[in-house]
C-alpha cells in the first residue's frame, strides 16, 4: 500500500537535486572549455586550471583566506569556550540572559548590518586617532572573531548543560583543584562541542564575503577576489577555481561522513 | 566567595569583547544615522528615508515571494526525504549541505551562465530559431537567485522537525481512523510548524538584505535595500548608509520578536 506513493517521492527528490546541482555542474563542465566562452563548448582542455595555479593573485588570496580562517577560528574558540563556561556558572539570571541576548545579535542581524556597523566603528576610531586608513588585516580579524564567537558559545553551552555537575563536584571532593577538575573532567565531556564550534567558525570564516567586504581593505580573501573577478567579464579560470572548491568540499564532506560512520560503528561493536 | 570571583573572571573577556565589537557598533550606527557630516545632531537622514519607501517595499515583497517559494519546494522535499532509509537520509543531508558550503558568489554567478543573453537557455532556444529571452535584469531572476541560494536553509529545519515526529503517533492516528489527508492536516503540518518558522527567518533575513544577487542577476536594474546601503557606503555617505541599516535592523528585530511569539506557543524554534 505505502510503496505505491514511493515513485512520487523520488520524482520530488530528483527534481530538487537537479535544480540544486545543475548550475554548479554546468560551471564544472565549462571550466574544461578550450576557448574563453562560458556558454559554447569548443573542446576539452586543462588550460584554465594551469592559468589558475599560475595566477599569483589568486594563490595569495587563498593563502590569506586560510591564515584568517585559522587565526579567527582558534581565537574565537578560546574566547567562546571561556565565555560559555562563564555563562554556565553564572547564577545571576539577568547577567546570563543579557549575555545570551548580546550573543544572538550577530546571528540575527543581516551580515550587511554587522559589516557596516563594524566598519563604522573602525572608521570612527580611526578618525579619532587620526589614522589615514582605518581598515587593515586586524580589523578584518576582529570582525571574523566577532561573528564566530556566538557559534562557539552555542555549540559549547549545550554540552556543558548536558554534563553532570556531580562529576565536577566529585572531582573536587577527591582533591582536584577547580582548574584540574575543569581540564580533566569537564573538558573531555564538552570537547565535541568545542570541536564542532571550531569547525563551524573555520568554515564560516572561509566562506564569508559580506562582512569581510566592509571591514578589510588591501588584504584580499578568496571571496573578495571572486567578487572582483565577477565584476568584469568572467573567464573560465573563475569556473576552474569554483570547481576546485566544489571538489574539495565534496571530499571533505565524504570524509566527515565516513569518520562519523566509523565513530558510530565502534560503540556498537562493544 | 571564591566561586563568584572565578565566574566573574571567566566572564570578563567576552563581556569586554562583546561590548566593544557588538554593542558599541550598534550605537555608532545610531550616531551616524542621527548626525550630519560635522557631527551635529540632525533628523535629516531619517526624514530622507522616505525616498527609499519603494525600495523597501520591493525588497520585502521579493523576499516574501522567495520565502514562500522555498517553503513550497522545501516542504514536500523534506517530507519525501523522511520516507527514505536512514543511510539514504544521511547521504541526502550531505547533498543538501554541499551547495551551502559553496560560496554565495559562486552559487549566484553559476546562474548567470544559464540565464544570460548568450547563455545556455537562449542558446538552446536559438536551435529552434526562437528569439532570445531577456531573463537577467528581471525581478524573476533575482527571486530565483534568492530561492536557489537559501533553499537549503529551509529544507534543513523542516527536515529536522519532520524526522523527529514519533511514528507511533501517526500509527495511533491511523488506528483511530484518520485518513492520510487528515493525518497531514491535523498532525504532521501543525507539528512541523516550528521548523517552518525558523526556516522563514533563515531565508527571509539574508534575502531582504542581499546585494550581490540583485547586482548580478538583477543587472543593476533591480535595486534592493542591500544595494542602496552598499552604494551609499561606497560613496562614503556613511550617514545615509547607517540610517538605512538602522531601519533594516529594527525591521528584522521586530519581525523576529513577532515570530518568536508565534513559535513559543508550540514549543520553541528549532534552529
Amino acid at each position: 500500500m505505502k510503496k505505491k506513493s514511493s515513485p512520487l517521492y523520488n520524482v520530488i527528490l530528483a527534481l530538487v537535486y537537479i535544480f540544486m546541482y545543475a548550475p554548479l555542474l554546468v560551471m564544472v563542465f565549462f571550466s574544461f572549455n578550450e576557448s574563453k566562452s562560458t556558454s559554447v563548448f569548443t573542446g576539452f582542455s586543462f588550460k584554465w586550471y594551469v592559468e589558475l595555479f599560475s595566477n599569483s593573485d589568486i594563490m595569495e588570496a587563498l593563502r590569506n583566506t586560510l591564515v584568517l580562517a585559522v587565526l579567527s577560528s582558534l581565537i574565537a574558540t578560546v574566547i567562546g569556550t571561556i565565555a560559555a563556561y562563564g555563562i554556565y556558572r553564572t547564577r545571576n539570571n539577568f547577567v546570563s540572559s543579557s549575555f545570551m541576548t548580546v550573543t544572538n545579535i550577530p546571528m540575527m542581524n543581516p551580515d550587511i548590518v554587522t559589516g557596516v556597523s563594524l566598519m563604522l566603528l573602525f572608521v570612527f576610531v580611526g578618525r579619532l586617532i587620526g589614522a589615514n586608513t582605518s581598515l587593515n588585516f586586524f580589523t578584518l580579524l576582529i570582525a571574523h572573531i566577532t561573528f564566530n564567537i556566538p557559534y562557539v558559545i552555542l555549540n559549547v553551552l549545550p554540552k556543558l548543560r548536558q554534563t553532570d555537575v556531580r562529576l565536577y563536584e566529585a572531582a573536587l571532593d577527591l582533591g582536584c583543584t577547580p582548574r584540574q577538575a575543569f581540564f580533566n573532567v569537564m573538558m573531555p565531556a564538552i570537547n565535541p562541542g568545542i570541536v564542532s564550534g571550531l569547525l563551524m567558525s573555520f568554515t564560516l570564516s572561509l566562506d564569508d564575503f559580506v562582512i569581510s567586504y566592509y571591514t578589510s581593505s588591501g588584504f584580499q580573501t578568496l571571496p573578495i577576489k571572486i567578487f572582483s573577478m565577477t565584476k568584469r567579464i568572467v573567464k573560465p579560470d573563475m569556473y576552474a577555481l569554483s570547481s576546485i572548491i566544489f571538489v574539495t568540499i565534496l571530499l571533505l564532506l565524504i570524509t566527515i561522513n565516513i569518520l562519523q560512520m566509523k565513530g558510530e560503528a565502534k560503540p556498537a561493536k562493544k | 566567595m571564591k566561586r563568584k570571583g572565578t565566574t566573574a573572571l571567566l566572564n570578563t573577556p567576552y563581556a569586554v569583547w562583546s561590548t566593544i565589537f557588538i554593542v558599541v557598533p550598534l550605537f555608532i550606527v545610531m550616531y551616524y544615522a542621527f548626525t550630519d557630516n560635522n557631527g551635529a545632531f540632525t533628523l535629516e537622514n531619517i526624514k530622507n528615508l522616505g525616498n527609499y519607501t519603494d525600495i523597501f517595499t520591493i525588497s520585502i515583497l521579493y523576499s516574501l515571494i522567495a520565502t514562500l517559494i522555498t517553503i513550497i519546494i522545501a516542504y514536500p522535499f523534506a517530507y519525501a526525504m523522511t520516507k527514505k532509509s536512514v543511510s539514504s537520509q544521511k547521504m541526502q543531508m550531505m547533498l543538501i549541505m554541499l551547495p551551502m558550503w559553496m560560496n554565495l558568489l559562486i552559487r549566484t554567478y553559476s546562474w548567470l551562465n544559464i540565464l544570460e543573453r548568450n547563455g545556455l537557455i537562449n542558446n538552446f532556444l536559438g536551435l529552434f530559431g526562437l528569439e532570445p529571452l531577456k531573463m537577467i535584469g528581471t525581478p524573476g531572476a533575482v527571486i530565483l537567485g534568492m530561492v536557489y541560494n537559501y533553499l537549503p536553509y529551509m529544507i534543513l529545519p523542516i527536515y529536522t522537525v519532520l524526522s523527529k515526529i514519533d511514528p507511533t503517533l501517526l500509527e495511533a492516528a491511523e488506528d483511530l481512523g484518520c485518513s492520510s489527508f487528515q493525518k497531514m492536516i491535523r498532525l504532521i503540518i501543525p507539528m512541523s510548524m516550528p521548523g517552518v518558522v525558523s526556516g522563514i527567518a533563515m531565508v527571509f533575513v539574508p534575502s531582504v538584505s542581499t546585494f550581490y544577487i540583485s547586482q548580478k542577476l538583477g543587472d543593476g536594474k533591480v535595486m534592493l535595500i542591500g544595494d542602496v546601503i552598499e552604494r551609499q557606503i561606497q560613496m562614503n555617505h556613511y550617514d545615509v548608509g547607517a540610517s538605512i541599516s538602522l531601519v533594516l535592523m529594527v525591521m528584522i528585530l521586530i519581525s523576529m520578536a513577532i515570530m518568536n511569539r508565534f513559535s513559543d506557543a508550540d514549543g520553541g524554534v528549532v534552529v
